[in-house]
Protein backbone atom coordinates (compact mmCIF):
# COMPACT_ATOMS: atom_id res chain seq x y z
CA UNK A 1 0.00 0.00 0.00
CA UNK A 2 1.35 3.27 -0.76
CA UNK A 3 1.98 6.32 1.64
CA UNK A 4 -0.92 8.39 -0.01
CA UNK A 5 -3.25 5.63 -0.14
CA UNK A 6 -2.31 4.95 3.47
CA UNK A 7 -2.48 8.59 4.71
CA UNK A 8 -6.07 8.77 3.15
CA UNK A 9 -7.63 5.40 4.69
CA UNK A 10 -6.19 6.31 8.30
CA UNK A 11 -8.53 9.82 8.11
CA UNK A 12 -11.61 8.23 7.40
CA UNK A 13 -11.19 5.92 9.91
CA UNK A 14 -10.40 8.29 12.71
CA UNK A 15 -13.72 10.60 10.45
CA UNK A 16 -16.04 8.00 10.68
CA UNK A 17 -14.96 6.88 14.24
CA UNK A 18 -15.48 10.73 15.72
CA UNK A 19 -18.49 11.40 13.86
CA UNK A 20 -20.37 7.94 15.21
CA UNK A 21 -19.76 9.09 18.73
CA UNK A 22 -21.09 12.68 17.52
CA UNK A 23 -23.89 11.26 15.77
CA UNK A 24 -24.80 9.01 18.50
CA UNK A 25 -25.05 11.53 21.33
CA UNK A 26 -26.59 13.65 18.74
CA UNK A 27 -29.27 10.94 18.63
CA UNK A 28 -29.45 10.36 22.20
CA UNK A 29 -30.37 14.20 22.61
CA UNK A 30 -33.19 14.28 19.65
CA UNK A 31 -34.24 10.73 22.03
CA UNK A 32 -34.79 12.78 25.57
CA UNK A 33 -36.28 15.95 23.53
CA UNK A 34 -38.54 13.53 21.75
CA UNK A 35 -39.75 11.98 24.58
CA UNK A 36 -39.57 14.36 26.83
CA UNK A 37 -41.17 17.35 25.41
CA UNK A 38 -45.11 15.23 25.08
CA UNK A 39 -45.51 16.32 28.45
CA UNK A 40 -46.01 19.95 27.79
CA UNK A 41 -49.03 19.21 26.00
CA UNK A 42 -50.73 17.94 28.29
CA UNK A 43 -49.29 20.48 31.37
CA UNK A 44 -47.55 23.85 31.38
CA UNK A 45 -44.14 24.23 31.56
CA UNK A 46 -44.06 27.07 33.91
CA UNK A 47 -46.45 24.55 36.35
CA UNK A 48 -44.09 21.80 35.91
CA UNK A 49 -40.70 23.78 36.66
CA UNK A 50 -42.18 26.02 39.18
CA UNK A 51 -45.16 23.89 41.24
CA UNK A 52 -44.45 22.61 44.41
CA UNK A 53 -46.24 19.48 44.34
CA UNK A 54 -44.69 15.98 42.61
CA UNK A 55 -47.63 13.75 42.99
CA UNK A 56 -47.55 11.69 39.13
CA UNK A 57 -49.75 8.53 40.49
CA UNK A 58 -52.51 10.26 41.90
CA UNK A 59 -55.42 10.99 40.16
CA UNK A 60 -55.43 13.90 38.86
CA UNK A 61 -51.13 13.61 38.99
CA UNK A 62 -49.16 16.99 39.51
CA UNK A 63 -45.59 17.26 37.94
CA UNK A 64 -44.22 20.01 39.82
CA UNK A 65 -40.16 19.46 39.69
CA UNK A 66 -39.63 22.90 41.88
CA UNK A 67 -38.52 20.33 45.20
CA UNK A 68 -36.46 18.16 43.00
CA UNK A 69 -34.48 21.31 40.88
CA UNK A 70 -34.06 22.77 44.18
CA UNK A 71 -32.60 19.44 45.84
CA UNK A 72 -30.49 19.01 43.21
CA UNK A 73 -29.17 22.23 43.33
CA UNK A 74 -28.14 22.38 46.60
CA UNK A 75 -27.00 18.73 46.90
CA UNK A 76 -24.48 19.90 44.59
CA UNK A 77 -23.60 23.40 46.05
CA UNK A 78 -23.09 21.31 49.64
CA UNK A 79 -20.69 18.73 47.94
CA UNK A 80 -18.83 21.17 45.97
CA UNK A 81 -18.18 23.38 49.29
CA UNK A 82 -16.62 20.21 50.64
CA UNK A 83 -15.00 18.49 47.42
CA UNK A 84 -13.59 21.84 45.96
CA UNK A 85 -11.28 22.93 48.44
CA UNK A 86 -9.89 19.08 50.05
CA UNK A 87 -9.54 18.77 46.74
CA UNK A 88 -7.62 21.25 45.80
CA UNK A 89 -5.43 21.64 48.70
CA UNK A 90 -5.03 17.89 48.91
CA UNK A 91 -3.38 18.30 44.93
CA UNK A 92 -1.26 21.35 46.20
CA UNK A 93 0.49 18.78 49.02
CA UNK A 94 1.07 16.60 46.84
CA UNK A 95 2.21 18.61 44.18
CA UNK A 96 4.35 21.15 46.19
CA UNK A 97 4.87 19.91 49.15
CA UNK A 98 4.74 16.35 50.21
CA UNK A 99 8.47 14.84 49.50
CA UNK A 100 8.40 12.48 45.85
CA UNK A 101 7.88 9.13 48.76
CA UNK A 102 5.15 10.38 49.94
CA UNK A 103 3.07 11.50 46.87
CA UNK A 104 4.58 8.20 45.46
CA UNK A 105 2.22 6.26 47.89
CA UNK A 106 -0.67 8.68 48.55
CA UNK A 107 -1.60 9.56 44.41
CA UNK A 108 -2.49 5.77 43.63
CA UNK A 109 -4.26 5.72 46.69
CA UNK A 110 -6.63 8.71 46.07
CA UNK A 111 -6.76 7.21 42.10
CA UNK A 112 -8.16 4.09 43.72
CA UNK A 113 -11.05 6.19 45.59
CA UNK A 114 -12.22 7.07 42.36
CA UNK A 115 -12.93 3.45 41.15
CA UNK A 116 -15.04 2.88 44.13
CA UNK A 117 -18.16 1.94 42.77
CA UNK A 118 -20.84 4.35 43.57
CA UNK A 119 -23.23 1.87 44.78
CA UNK A 120 -20.39 0.89 47.97
CA UNK A 121 -19.98 4.70 48.68
CA UNK A 122 -24.50 4.81 48.84
CA UNK A 123 -24.32 1.60 51.05
CA UNK A 124 -21.86 3.06 53.19
CA UNK A 125 -23.59 6.31 53.55
CA UNK A 126 -26.67 4.58 54.27
CA UNK A 127 -25.49 1.65 57.00
CA UNK A 128 -23.32 3.46 58.07
CA UNK A 129 -22.80 7.01 58.06
CA UNK A 130 -26.64 8.08 58.60
CA UNK A 131 -27.02 6.42 62.04
CA UNK A 132 -24.18 8.31 62.75
CA UNK A 133 -25.76 11.46 62.14
CA UNK A 134 -28.63 10.86 63.61
CA UNK A 135 -26.92 10.30 66.77
CA UNK A 136 -24.37 12.98 66.88
CA UNK A 137 -26.63 15.53 65.85
CA UNK A 138 -29.65 14.24 67.43
CA UNK A 139 -31.95 14.63 64.16
CA UNK A 140 -35.25 12.58 63.65
CA UNK A 141 -33.28 10.70 59.91
CA UNK A 142 -29.65 10.34 58.54
CA UNK A 143 -30.70 10.00 55.07
CA UNK A 144 -30.69 13.80 54.64
CA UNK A 145 -28.93 16.62 52.34
CA UNK A 146 -26.12 16.95 54.32
CA UNK A 147 -25.18 12.87 54.10
CA UNK A 148 -25.64 13.31 50.79
CA UNK A 149 -23.09 15.93 49.81
CA UNK A 150 -20.94 13.95 52.10
CA UNK A 151 -20.96 10.89 50.24
CA UNK A 152 -20.53 12.66 46.89
CA UNK A 153 -17.84 15.19 47.94
CA UNK A 154 -16.47 11.98 48.48
CA UNK A 155 -16.57 10.62 45.24
CA UNK A 156 -15.49 13.99 43.18
CA UNK A 157 -13.09 14.58 45.76
CA UNK A 158 -10.21 12.16 43.86
CA UNK A 159 -10.89 13.69 40.22
CA UNK A 160 -10.65 16.92 41.03
CA UNK A 161 -7.51 16.34 43.40
CA UNK A 162 -5.84 14.14 40.57
CA UNK A 163 -6.55 15.87 37.66
CA UNK A 164 -5.31 19.56 39.57
CA UNK A 165 -2.61 17.88 40.88
CA UNK A 166 -1.06 16.81 37.38
CA UNK A 167 -1.90 20.58 36.22
CA UNK A 168 0.10 22.05 39.24
CA UNK A 169 2.81 19.65 38.87
CA UNK A 170 3.10 20.68 35.19
CA UNK A 171 3.36 24.42 35.60
CA UNK A 172 6.73 25.35 33.78
CA UNK A 173 9.52 24.82 36.21
CA UNK A 174 10.94 28.22 35.09
CA UNK A 175 7.99 30.11 36.85
CA UNK A 176 8.89 29.01 39.73
CA UNK A 177 12.40 29.74 39.78
CA UNK A 178 11.60 33.14 38.19
CA UNK A 179 9.81 33.53 41.30
CA UNK A 180 12.01 31.87 43.71
CA UNK A 181 14.46 33.80 42.42
CA UNK A 182 13.03 37.16 43.17
CA UNK A 183 12.66 36.55 46.27
CA UNK A 184 9.34 34.98 46.87
CA UNK A 185 8.19 32.52 49.25
CA UNK A 186 7.40 28.78 48.80
CA UNK A 187 3.81 30.04 50.08
CA UNK A 188 3.84 33.52 48.13
CA UNK A 189 5.06 31.22 44.67
CA UNK A 190 1.87 28.73 45.16
CA UNK A 191 0.04 31.16 45.71
CA UNK A 192 0.69 34.39 43.19
CA UNK A 193 2.18 32.17 40.43
CA UNK A 194 1.36 28.36 40.39
CA UNK A 195 -2.59 28.10 41.30
CA UNK A 196 -3.05 31.03 38.49
CA UNK A 197 -0.58 29.28 36.17
CA UNK A 198 -2.67 26.02 36.48
CA UNK A 199 -6.18 27.30 36.82
CA UNK A 200 -7.31 26.26 33.69
CA UNK A 201 -6.65 22.88 34.70
CA UNK A 202 -8.26 23.30 38.03
CA UNK A 203 -10.96 24.05 36.69
CA UNK A 204 -11.55 21.36 34.33
CA UNK A 205 -11.10 19.25 37.33
CA UNK A 206 -13.66 20.90 38.92
CA UNK A 207 -16.15 20.37 36.19
CA UNK A 208 -15.32 16.80 35.79
CA UNK A 209 -15.78 16.41 39.71
CA UNK A 210 -19.19 18.25 40.54
CA UNK A 211 -20.57 16.43 36.63
CA UNK A 212 -20.33 13.48 38.78
CA UNK A 213 -22.14 14.86 41.45
CA UNK A 214 -24.89 16.56 39.64
CA UNK A 215 -25.82 13.21 37.80
CA UNK A 216 -24.47 10.66 40.33
CA UNK A 217 -28.19 8.40 40.64
CA UNK A 218 -27.14 5.64 43.02
CA UNK A 219 -25.87 7.69 45.98
CA UNK A 220 -28.53 10.53 45.97
CA UNK A 221 -31.48 7.70 45.89
CA UNK A 222 -30.13 5.68 48.50
CA UNK A 223 -29.02 8.57 51.21
CA UNK A 224 -30.96 11.36 50.02
CA UNK A 225 -34.28 10.43 51.78
CA UNK A 226 -36.29 10.75 48.65
CA UNK A 227 -38.97 13.99 50.55
CA UNK A 228 -40.20 16.09 47.02
CA UNK A 229 -40.19 18.81 49.49
CA UNK A 230 -37.84 21.96 49.53
CA UNK A 231 -35.59 21.55 52.34
CA UNK A 232 -35.90 23.72 55.35
CA UNK A 233 -32.27 22.60 56.66
CA UNK A 234 -28.98 21.22 55.60
CA UNK A 235 -30.57 17.89 57.76
CA UNK A 236 -33.69 17.85 56.11
CA UNK A 237 -34.49 14.85 53.17
CA UNK A 238 -33.96 15.91 49.52
CA UNK A 239 -35.28 14.30 46.50
CA UNK A 240 -32.87 15.06 43.74
CA UNK A 241 -33.32 14.73 39.79
CA UNK A 242 -31.65 11.96 38.99
CA UNK A 243 -32.79 9.89 42.35
CA UNK A 244 -36.55 10.51 41.21
CA UNK A 245 -36.00 9.29 37.30
CA UNK A 246 -34.13 6.31 38.53
CA UNK A 247 -36.65 5.16 41.19
CA UNK A 248 -39.52 5.90 39.24
CA UNK A 249 -38.94 5.54 35.56
CA UNK A 250 -39.16 1.26 36.42
CA UNK A 251 -42.73 1.34 37.09
CA UNK A 252 -44.04 4.38 35.07
CA UNK A 253 -46.46 3.15 32.18
CA UNK A 254 -44.72 3.37 28.90
CA UNK A 255 -45.56 7.02 27.17
CA UNK A 256 -48.05 7.76 29.66
CA UNK A 257 -47.82 11.22 30.99
CA UNK A 258 -45.48 10.10 34.14
CA UNK A 259 -43.16 8.28 31.86
CA UNK A 260 -43.36 12.09 29.47
CA UNK A 261 -42.71 14.29 32.78
CA UNK A 262 -39.61 11.57 33.62
CA UNK A 263 -38.07 12.68 30.54
CA UNK A 264 -38.56 16.26 30.80
CA UNK A 265 -36.88 16.31 34.37
CA UNK A 266 -34.07 14.21 32.31
CA UNK A 267 -33.83 17.56 30.04
CA UNK A 268 -33.95 19.46 32.68
CA UNK A 269 -30.86 17.78 34.36
CA UNK A 270 -29.32 18.14 31.12
CA UNK A 271 -30.22 21.69 30.48
CA UNK A 272 -28.56 22.21 33.93
CA UNK A 273 -25.77 20.12 33.70
CA UNK A 274 -24.91 21.96 30.20
CA UNK A 275 -25.17 25.30 31.73
CA UNK A 276 -22.62 24.17 34.12
CA UNK A 277 -20.25 23.14 31.80
CA UNK A 278 -20.72 25.95 30.15
CA UNK A 279 -19.95 28.52 32.78
CA UNK A 280 -17.18 26.44 34.20
CA UNK A 281 -15.32 26.49 30.65
CA UNK A 282 -15.48 30.32 30.26
CA UNK A 283 -13.98 30.46 33.51
CA UNK A 284 -11.35 27.85 31.87
CA UNK A 285 -10.38 29.62 28.82
CA UNK A 286 -10.24 33.09 30.27
CA UNK A 287 -7.76 32.03 32.49
CA UNK A 288 -5.84 30.12 29.66
CA UNK A 289 -2.27 30.04 30.38
CA UNK A 290 -0.57 30.12 26.50
CA UNK A 291 2.71 29.89 26.98
CA UNK A 292 5.62 29.10 29.50
CA UNK A 293 5.71 32.85 29.88
CA UNK A 294 2.61 34.52 29.50
CA UNK A 295 0.34 34.55 32.73
CA UNK B 1 -2.79 -23.07 13.58
CA UNK B 2 -5.32 -23.23 10.96
CA UNK B 3 -6.77 -26.66 11.61
CA UNK B 4 -7.24 -25.24 15.02
CA UNK B 5 -9.48 -22.31 14.28
CA UNK B 6 -11.31 -24.52 11.62
CA UNK B 7 -12.09 -26.72 14.37
CA UNK B 8 -12.73 -24.04 16.74
CA UNK B 9 -15.50 -22.27 14.62
CA UNK B 10 -17.00 -25.57 13.26
CA UNK B 11 -17.35 -26.54 17.49
CA UNK B 12 -18.77 -22.75 18.02
CA UNK B 13 -21.30 -23.56 14.77
CA UNK B 14 -22.27 -27.00 16.61
CA UNK B 15 -22.93 -25.22 19.89
CA UNK B 16 -24.53 -22.53 18.22
CA UNK B 17 -27.13 -24.82 16.47
CA UNK B 18 -27.58 -26.59 19.82
CA UNK B 19 -28.75 -23.92 21.56
CA UNK B 20 -30.66 -22.87 19.00
CA UNK B 21 -33.05 -26.05 19.27
CA UNK B 22 -33.59 -25.69 22.94
CA UNK B 23 -36.41 -23.35 23.69
CA UNK B 24 -35.71 -19.89 24.94
CA UNK B 25 -37.92 -17.96 27.35
CA UNK B 26 -37.08 -14.84 28.78
CA UNK B 27 -38.72 -13.54 32.01
CA UNK B 28 -38.65 -9.75 33.39
CA UNK B 29 -40.65 -7.53 35.73
CA UNK B 30 -41.27 -6.54 39.17
CA UNK B 31 -38.90 -7.60 41.98
CA UNK B 32 -41.78 -8.47 44.72
CA UNK B 33 -41.71 -11.57 42.56
CA UNK B 34 -38.31 -12.45 41.81
CA UNK B 35 -37.82 -14.56 44.74
CA UNK B 36 -40.55 -16.62 43.68
CA UNK B 37 -39.31 -16.85 40.25
CA UNK B 38 -36.42 -17.39 41.27
CA UNK B 39 -36.51 -20.51 42.90
CA UNK B 40 -38.97 -22.01 40.55
CA UNK B 41 -36.49 -21.28 37.39
CA UNK B 42 -33.98 -22.91 39.15
CA UNK B 43 -36.45 -26.19 39.95
CA UNK B 44 -37.80 -26.22 36.08
CA UNK B 45 -34.58 -26.13 34.79
CA UNK B 46 -33.32 -28.93 36.66
CA UNK B 47 -36.55 -30.99 35.48
CA UNK B 48 -36.72 -29.77 31.51
CA UNK B 49 -33.14 -29.32 30.74
CA UNK B 50 -33.98 -28.56 27.02
CA UNK B 51 -35.49 -25.01 28.16
CA UNK B 52 -33.77 -22.05 28.85
CA UNK B 53 -35.04 -19.39 31.07
CA UNK B 54 -33.40 -16.05 31.48
CA UNK B 55 -34.76 -14.07 34.47
CA UNK B 56 -33.90 -10.37 35.11
CA UNK B 57 -36.46 -7.90 37.51
CA UNK B 58 -36.81 -3.90 36.81
CA UNK B 59 -39.76 -3.82 38.35
CA UNK B 60 -43.37 -4.28 37.22
CA UNK B 61 -43.35 -0.80 34.59
CA UNK B 62 -40.25 -2.26 33.14
CA UNK B 63 -41.72 -5.71 32.87
CA UNK B 64 -45.22 -4.38 31.06
CA UNK B 65 -43.53 -2.66 28.47
CA UNK B 66 -40.94 -5.55 27.57
CA UNK B 67 -44.09 -7.22 26.97
CA UNK B 68 -45.67 -4.71 24.80
CA UNK B 69 -42.49 -4.54 22.96
CA UNK B 70 -42.16 -8.23 22.59
CA UNK B 71 -38.81 -8.22 24.19
CA UNK B 72 -39.53 -10.65 26.73
CA UNK B 73 -41.85 -13.90 27.15
CA UNK B 74 -43.32 -13.71 30.73
CA UNK B 75 -43.71 -10.38 32.02
CA UNK B 76 -43.49 -10.72 36.38
CA UNK B 77 -46.35 -7.70 38.04
CA UNK B 78 -46.80 -6.72 41.26
CA UNK B 79 -49.96 -4.68 40.54
CA UNK B 80 -53.18 -5.38 37.27
CA UNK B 81 -51.87 -3.72 34.23
CA UNK B 82 -53.04 0.00 33.60
CA UNK B 83 -55.71 1.12 31.40
CA UNK B 84 -53.65 3.09 29.07
CA UNK B 85 -50.96 0.04 29.08
CA UNK B 86 -53.90 -2.02 28.12
CA UNK B 87 -54.69 0.60 25.33
CA UNK B 88 -50.70 0.53 24.31
CA UNK B 89 -51.18 -3.21 23.94
CA UNK B 90 -53.73 -3.76 22.49
CA UNK B 91 -52.41 -0.83 19.49
CA UNK B 92 -49.56 -3.09 19.07
CA UNK B 93 -51.29 -5.62 18.73
CA UNK B 94 -50.16 -7.61 21.76
CA UNK B 95 -53.15 -9.25 24.02
CA UNK B 96 -51.75 -9.37 27.65
CA UNK B 97 -53.27 -12.27 29.15
CA UNK B 98 -52.89 -12.27 33.42
CA UNK B 99 -52.24 -14.99 36.00
CA UNK B 100 -52.89 -15.00 39.60
CA UNK B 101 -49.74 -16.35 41.56
CA UNK B 102 -49.90 -15.76 44.85
CA UNK B 103 -51.10 -13.52 47.92
CA UNK B 104 -48.78 -10.92 49.23
CA UNK B 105 -49.21 -9.01 52.35
CA UNK B 106 -47.71 -5.48 53.00
CA UNK B 107 -47.22 -5.17 56.58
CA UNK B 108 -46.31 -1.79 58.48
CA UNK B 109 -42.77 -2.43 59.84
CA UNK B 110 -41.31 -0.58 63.20
CA UNK B 111 -37.93 -0.68 64.88
CA UNK B 112 -37.66 -3.24 67.21
CA UNK B 113 -37.45 -0.99 70.02
CA UNK B 114 -40.17 0.54 69.50
CA UNK B 115 -43.22 0.36 71.73
CA UNK B 116 -45.96 0.59 69.35
CA UNK B 117 -47.07 -2.73 67.53
CA UNK B 118 -51.14 -2.25 66.79
CA UNK B 119 -51.85 0.55 64.48
CA UNK B 120 -55.84 1.01 63.25
CA UNK B 121 -56.04 2.00 59.15
CA UNK B 122 -57.00 5.61 60.14
CA UNK B 123 -53.85 5.86 62.41
CA UNK B 124 -51.90 4.91 59.82
CA UNK B 125 -53.43 7.25 57.11
CA UNK B 126 -52.74 10.05 59.26
CA UNK B 127 -48.95 9.25 59.90
CA UNK B 128 -48.68 9.19 55.96
CA UNK B 129 -50.88 12.42 54.89
CA UNK B 130 -48.86 14.01 58.01
CA UNK B 131 -51.33 15.20 60.05
CA UNK B 132 -49.97 12.48 63.06
CA UNK B 133 -46.15 13.64 63.14
CA UNK B 134 -45.31 12.38 67.26
CA UNK B 135 -45.19 9.08 68.28
CA UNK B 136 -46.75 10.17 71.73
CA UNK B 137 -49.88 10.19 70.11
CA UNK B 138 -49.86 6.64 69.17
CA UNK B 139 -48.36 5.56 72.94
CA UNK B 140 -44.77 5.85 72.23
CA UNK B 141 -42.05 8.59 72.92
CA UNK B 142 -42.07 11.92 72.41
CA UNK B 143 -40.30 12.00 69.20
CA UNK B 144 -40.73 12.69 65.77
CA UNK B 145 -42.15 10.02 63.37
CA UNK B 146 -40.11 9.08 60.60
CA UNK B 147 -42.45 8.14 57.89
CA UNK B 148 -40.90 5.90 55.07
CA UNK B 149 -43.00 4.79 52.08
CA UNK B 150 -42.13 3.44 47.89
CA UNK B 151 -41.87 5.79 45.44
CA UNK B 152 -44.83 6.75 44.27
CA UNK B 153 -44.44 4.96 41.31
CA UNK B 154 -43.97 1.41 42.24
CA UNK B 155 -46.57 -1.28 42.65
CA UNK B 156 -46.26 -1.87 46.39
CA UNK B 157 -47.27 1.80 47.23
CA UNK B 158 -50.00 1.38 44.81
CA UNK B 159 -51.40 -1.36 47.15
CA UNK B 160 -50.68 1.02 50.00
CA UNK B 161 -51.92 3.99 47.87
CA UNK B 162 -54.97 1.99 47.30
CA UNK B 163 -56.31 0.00 50.95
CA UNK B 164 -54.49 2.40 53.46
CA UNK B 165 -54.52 5.92 52.00
CA UNK B 166 -57.23 5.54 50.30
CA UNK B 167 -56.11 7.44 47.26
CA UNK B 168 -55.39 10.45 49.64
CA UNK B 169 -51.77 12.14 49.05
CA UNK B 170 -48.80 11.02 50.53
CA UNK B 171 -47.61 14.31 52.81
CA UNK B 172 -44.01 15.63 50.50
CA UNK B 173 -41.87 14.90 54.03
CA UNK B 174 -41.99 11.15 53.48
CA UNK B 175 -38.63 9.45 52.70
CA UNK B 176 -38.95 7.48 49.59
CA UNK B 177 -37.26 4.33 49.01
CA UNK B 178 -36.58 2.50 45.98
CA UNK B 179 -36.72 -1.01 46.96
CA UNK B 180 -38.56 -3.60 49.75
CA UNK B 181 -34.55 -4.02 50.93
CA UNK B 182 -34.33 -0.22 50.70
CA UNK B 183 -37.45 0.54 53.32
CA UNK B 184 -36.42 -2.26 55.46
CA UNK B 185 -32.84 -1.34 55.39
CA UNK B 186 -33.96 2.37 57.04
CA UNK B 187 -36.49 1.21 59.37
CA UNK B 188 -34.22 -1.15 60.98
CA UNK B 189 -31.54 1.95 60.62
CA UNK B 190 -34.05 4.09 62.84
CA UNK B 191 -36.06 3.82 65.56
CA UNK B 192 -38.13 6.25 65.33
CA UNK B 193 -39.10 5.29 61.46
CA UNK B 194 -42.11 3.41 59.93
CA UNK B 195 -42.27 2.29 56.47
CA UNK B 196 -44.23 -0.67 54.97
CA UNK B 197 -42.65 -3.76 53.24
CA UNK B 198 -44.02 -7.26 51.42
CA UNK B 199 -44.60 -10.44 53.93
CA UNK B 200 -40.82 -11.75 52.55
CA UNK B 201 -38.89 -9.12 53.95
CA UNK B 202 -39.72 -9.24 57.20
CA UNK B 203 -36.85 -10.73 59.37
CA UNK B 204 -35.48 -10.28 63.34
CA UNK B 205 -34.19 -6.71 62.33
CA UNK B 206 -37.68 -5.29 61.98
CA UNK B 207 -40.74 -5.13 64.21
CA UNK B 208 -43.99 -6.17 62.06
CA UNK B 209 -47.23 -3.91 63.40
CA UNK B 210 -50.38 -5.28 63.45
CA UNK B 211 -53.53 -3.48 61.23
CA UNK B 212 -56.45 -2.68 63.35
CA UNK B 213 -55.31 -5.47 65.67
CA UNK B 214 -54.48 -8.59 62.81
CA UNK B 215 -51.38 -9.78 62.39
CA UNK B 216 -50.35 -9.69 58.50
CA UNK B 217 -48.76 -13.29 57.58
CA UNK B 218 -49.81 -15.87 55.21
CA UNK B 219 -52.36 -17.24 56.83
CA UNK B 220 -54.61 -13.77 57.42
CA UNK B 221 -53.95 -13.01 54.29
CA UNK B 222 -55.12 -15.73 52.58
CA UNK B 223 -58.41 -16.02 54.95
CA UNK B 224 -59.13 -12.04 53.62
CA UNK B 225 -58.78 -11.28 57.58
CA UNK B 226 -56.18 -9.22 57.05
CA UNK B 227 -56.53 -5.51 54.93
CA UNK B 228 -53.49 -4.82 53.23
CA UNK B 229 -52.86 -7.80 51.01
CA UNK B 230 -52.49 -7.77 46.97
CA UNK B 231 -52.32 -10.49 44.09
CA UNK B 232 -48.96 -11.07 42.34
CA UNK B 233 -49.18 -11.95 38.52
CA UNK B 234 -47.43 -12.80 35.69
CA UNK B 235 -48.41 -11.67 32.14
CA UNK B 236 -47.69 -13.20 28.47
CA UNK B 237 -48.99 -12.62 25.06
CA UNK B 238 -51.77 -13.78 23.98
CA UNK B 239 -52.86 -17.62 25.43
CA UNK B 240 -49.29 -19.21 25.89
CA UNK B 241 -48.23 -22.23 24.22
CA UNK B 242 -45.83 -25.33 23.76
CA UNK B 243 -42.82 -24.42 26.53
CA UNK B 244 -44.26 -21.32 27.91
CA UNK B 245 -47.35 -22.78 28.78
CA UNK B 246 -45.68 -25.79 30.12
CA UNK B 247 -43.29 -23.16 32.40
CA UNK B 248 -46.67 -20.84 33.43
CA UNK B 249 -48.79 -24.38 34.74
CA UNK B 250 -46.00 -25.12 36.31
CA UNK B 251 -46.24 -22.18 38.42
CA UNK B 252 -49.60 -22.59 38.98
CA UNK B 253 -49.18 -26.15 39.86
CA UNK B 254 -50.01 -26.50 44.13
CA UNK B 255 -47.27 -28.72 43.92
CA UNK B 256 -44.29 -27.03 42.40
CA UNK B 257 -44.50 -22.94 41.31
CA UNK B 258 -46.76 -22.66 44.57
CA UNK B 259 -44.71 -24.25 46.88
CA UNK B 260 -42.04 -21.95 45.87
CA UNK B 261 -44.33 -19.09 46.04
CA UNK B 262 -44.67 -20.47 49.62
CA UNK B 263 -40.93 -21.01 50.51
CA UNK B 264 -40.25 -17.66 49.59
CA UNK B 265 -42.86 -15.92 52.39
CA UNK B 266 -45.70 -15.39 49.90
CA UNK B 267 -49.29 -17.37 49.77
CA UNK B 268 -49.84 -19.66 47.38
CA UNK B 269 -52.77 -19.56 45.72
CA UNK B 270 -53.72 -23.24 45.14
Amino acid sequence: MDRKLKEKVIRRTFLLTASTSILVLALIMVFLFMEGLPIFHEYPPLKFLFGHEWYPTSDPPDFGIFPLLVGSVLVTVASSALAIPLGVMTAIYLAEIARPRVRGYVKPVVELLAALPSVVIGFFGMVLFAPFLQDVFDIPTGLNLFNAAVMLAFMSVPTICSISEDAIFSVPKELKEASLALGATHWETIQRVILPASLSGISTAVILGMSRAIGETMVVLMVAGGAAMVPGSLFSPVRPMPASIAAEMAEAPFRGDHYYALFATGIVLFLFTMAFNIVADTIANKHKQVGAATL
Amino acid sequence: MRIKNLLLAAFMVVAFSASAWAAQIGVSGSTTVLPIMQKAVEAYMKAHPETTLSVSGGGSGNGIKAIIDGTTDLCMASRFMKDKEVALAMEKGVYPVPFAVAIDALVPVVHPENPVGDLTIEQLRDIYTGKTTNWKDLGGEDKQIVVISRDTSSGTYETWDEKILNKERVFAGALLQASNGAVAQAVSKNKYAIGYVGYGYLDASLKGVKVNGIEGNPETASSGKYPVSRFLFLFTNGWPEGELASFVMYMLHPKYGQAHAKDAGFVPLY
